[in-house]
């Protein structure tokens, strides 16, 4: 038995975190600048994350958590999203007239939750994650609240969540139920050691966790939430969902597949392969015929979902470091795009339209100029990060033997050109039709800044983001 | 002793009926019971499992469930009302401001 200090000193980043969520809820009480609040939040995710990388690895808890490489990558993306939907978050608010000091609160709790389903090692902890996360998130969608397509988004989005975290329970009931345990190595263990890997009760309990996780990086055909979800959600809340929740299903799926159900990794492989062409082929095919521009992004998030399982079923290190190395990457570009979108939001405007988009090069070029770098990106083009870390995934999935799979998902990234491009299209020869002004601020110039910057230095220096990742899971 | 067969069809028949109740029923209310239905389906499960195994592993995870349950339905009671201040419905089929 160690000694509890141990234990809690591994928990550090997660504490502070949780303090310092508790003390933004107590801030909203007395400070009239809610903006503020905001920055305190950026502040403290920052300390957080010194904190995460000073953390000494190592397990605690009697094994049901862990500070490791993986996790820590994982969180390093989720501190990133969180702070970029801090940033383009503060003069949304105000402009969508809901600028409440609980939002930036909501926010690090659903971060918490990412950051304990990344580091959970049992399941019950992981399901806890996963939860707290998720009931975040779901205030989040519909914080808009007098604005009925938000509240639309957070019921579709409650209501499939909830249904798919009892799936997740099932599954993890039946797990329990065979094996005794619900920790990740025991079960495996157990599972190699009393050859029940056919028992068909421990394959449904491998489906009933596809779905579960399916759902929450909404792959198809598990997807049905995500595009009105994105679509009615406040825009700095679909950017966040778009990349925070779902890098912390691929951090859990990760954890459970391969270590609790490595002994079938055959079986659960199998199944994931369809999966992951039908997504490619249900987002990049529907992307194409959305008018309006968030509706578009959800369906494109879905196919980049299944590119990223590309990364689980080629496994290994080398699979599991693009899979992150392409998590990382979608966080930069995606949030973003978002970004760009949040500036075209005025009162009055939305600006969600692709229409809207005609002829922005004309009147405000370097927005134009950031969101052609985005869709490049998004798309897959060099000298941008999109670039690298498609190359990535599909390099690992040929070298462990998967080459139909890739050549399917090279045809998906070449249709999806066709709605990437478009939207360039719209913005560089068109007419522009009606006078859109743009909504700019400091901090959402920040957030432009580090995002454009990620995208085109991993672009052209992809080594830095391909050495951390393989670190990571080395170490 | 009853068998431990016997709970796990009662815990299967309740989240099947919970799952189907879910994919059939229109109104949210009752969507929503019907998701209860299948946590507690689950939880029959684990506590059988839990007695069965001598193990009280299940049971503390009978304690969260219940207890995500409960801010669940605080969160889910929420949403609704506050989709119903907008739009006096508790329809399923009414609410389609987007189509999908």
């Amino acid at each position: 038995m160690q000694s509890s200090y141990a234990d809690v000193a591994r928990i550090i980043p997660e504490i502070f975190l949780t303090s310092l969520a508790l003390l933004l809820l107590m801030m909203e009480l007395v400070t009239k600048k809610k903006e503020f609040i905001g920055f305190i939040g950026i502040i403290g995710v920052v300390i957080t994350a010194y904190l995460t990388l000073i953390t000494n690895p190592g397990r605690a808890f009697s094994d049901m958590f862990i500070v490791d490489g993986y996790s820590n990558f994982f969180k390093l993306i989720f501190y990133l999203n969180v702070i970029l939907t801090i940033l383009i978050s503060i003069r949304y608010l105000k402009i969508e007239g809901v600028n409440l000091g609980e939002y930036y609160s909501l926010i690090l709790f659903a971060t918490l939750g990412m950051m304990i389903m990344a580091s959970g090692t049992d399941l019950i902890v992981i399901y806890l994650g996963l939860e707290l996360m998720a009931l975040s998130t779901y205030v989040l969608a519909g914080f808009l609240r007098h604005e009925i397509r938000s509240n639309e988004a957070a019921l579709k989005y409650f209501l499939l969540g909830a249904f798919s975290s009892a799936f997740l329970l099932y599954g993890i009931a039946l797990t329990y139920g065979m094996t005794g345990t619900t920790n990740l190595k025991d079960i495996a263990s157990y599972v190699t050691q009393h050859g029940i890997a056919k028992n068909p009760v421990f394959t449904l309990s491998m489906i009933m966790f596809i779905i579960a996780f399916g759902f929450k990086i909404a792959a198809a055909p598990f997807h049905m939430w995500a595009p009105d979800t994105y679509e009615g959600a406040p825009t700095s809340i679909t950017a966040f969902m778009s990349v925070g929740p779902k890098a912390a299903g691929f951090a859990a799926m990760g954890r459970v597949f391969f270590d609790a159900l490595g002994p079938i990794r055959l079986d659960w492989v199998a199944v994931i392969i369809p999966i992951a062409i039908l997504t490619m082929a249900v987002g990049n095919i529907i992307a194409i015929s959305q008018t309006n521009i968030k509706r578009m992004l959800a369906y494109s998030s879905i196919a980049h979902a299944g590119y990223a399982l590309l990364g689980l079923i080629a496994g290994g290190s080398e699979g599991l470091s693009s899979m992150m190395n392409y998590l990382l990457i979608y966080a930069f570009m995606n949030v973003g795009a978002f970004a760009v979108i949040i500036m075209l939001r005025r009162e009055g405007f939305k600006g969600e339209d692709i229409d809207d988009y005609s002829g922005l090069a004309k009147r405000h070029p370097l927005a134009a100029g950031l969101m052609l770098v985005f869709m490049f990106s998004l798309t897959g083009i060099p000298p941008t990060a999109g670039f690298v870390g498609k190359f990535y995934l599909f390099m690992s999935a040929i070298r462990a033997g998967y080459t139909g799979l890739v050549i399917v998902a090279v045809i998906f990234s070449a249709i999806s050109a066709y709605f990437y491009l478009r939207i360039v299209m719209y913005m560089y020869m068109r007419e522009p039709k009606a006078e859109v002004e743009l909504s700019t601020s400091a901090p959402l110039g920040i957030a432009l800044a580090i995002t454009v910057a990620g995208v085109l230095i991993l672009g052209v220096f992809p080594s830095i983001v391909i050495h951390l990742a393989k670190a990571s899971l080395l170490g | 002793m009853v068998p431990i067969q016997w709970y796990l069809w009662l815990s299967v028949i309740v989240f099947s009926i919970g799952v189907f109740g879910f994919l059939s029923r229109r109104n949210i209310i009752v969507i929503f019971m019907s998701i209860e239905l299948m946590l507690n389906g689950v939880n029959i499960s684990l506590v059988a499992f839990s007695h069965y195994l001598q193990d009280m592993r299940g049971q503390i995870l009978v304690f969260f469930v219940i207890a995500v349950a409960a801010a669940e339905a605080a969160i889910g009671l929420a949403i609704i009302i506050s989709l119903f201040r907008n739009k006096a419905t508790a329809h399923v089929d009414d609410i389609d401001e987007m189509k999908g």
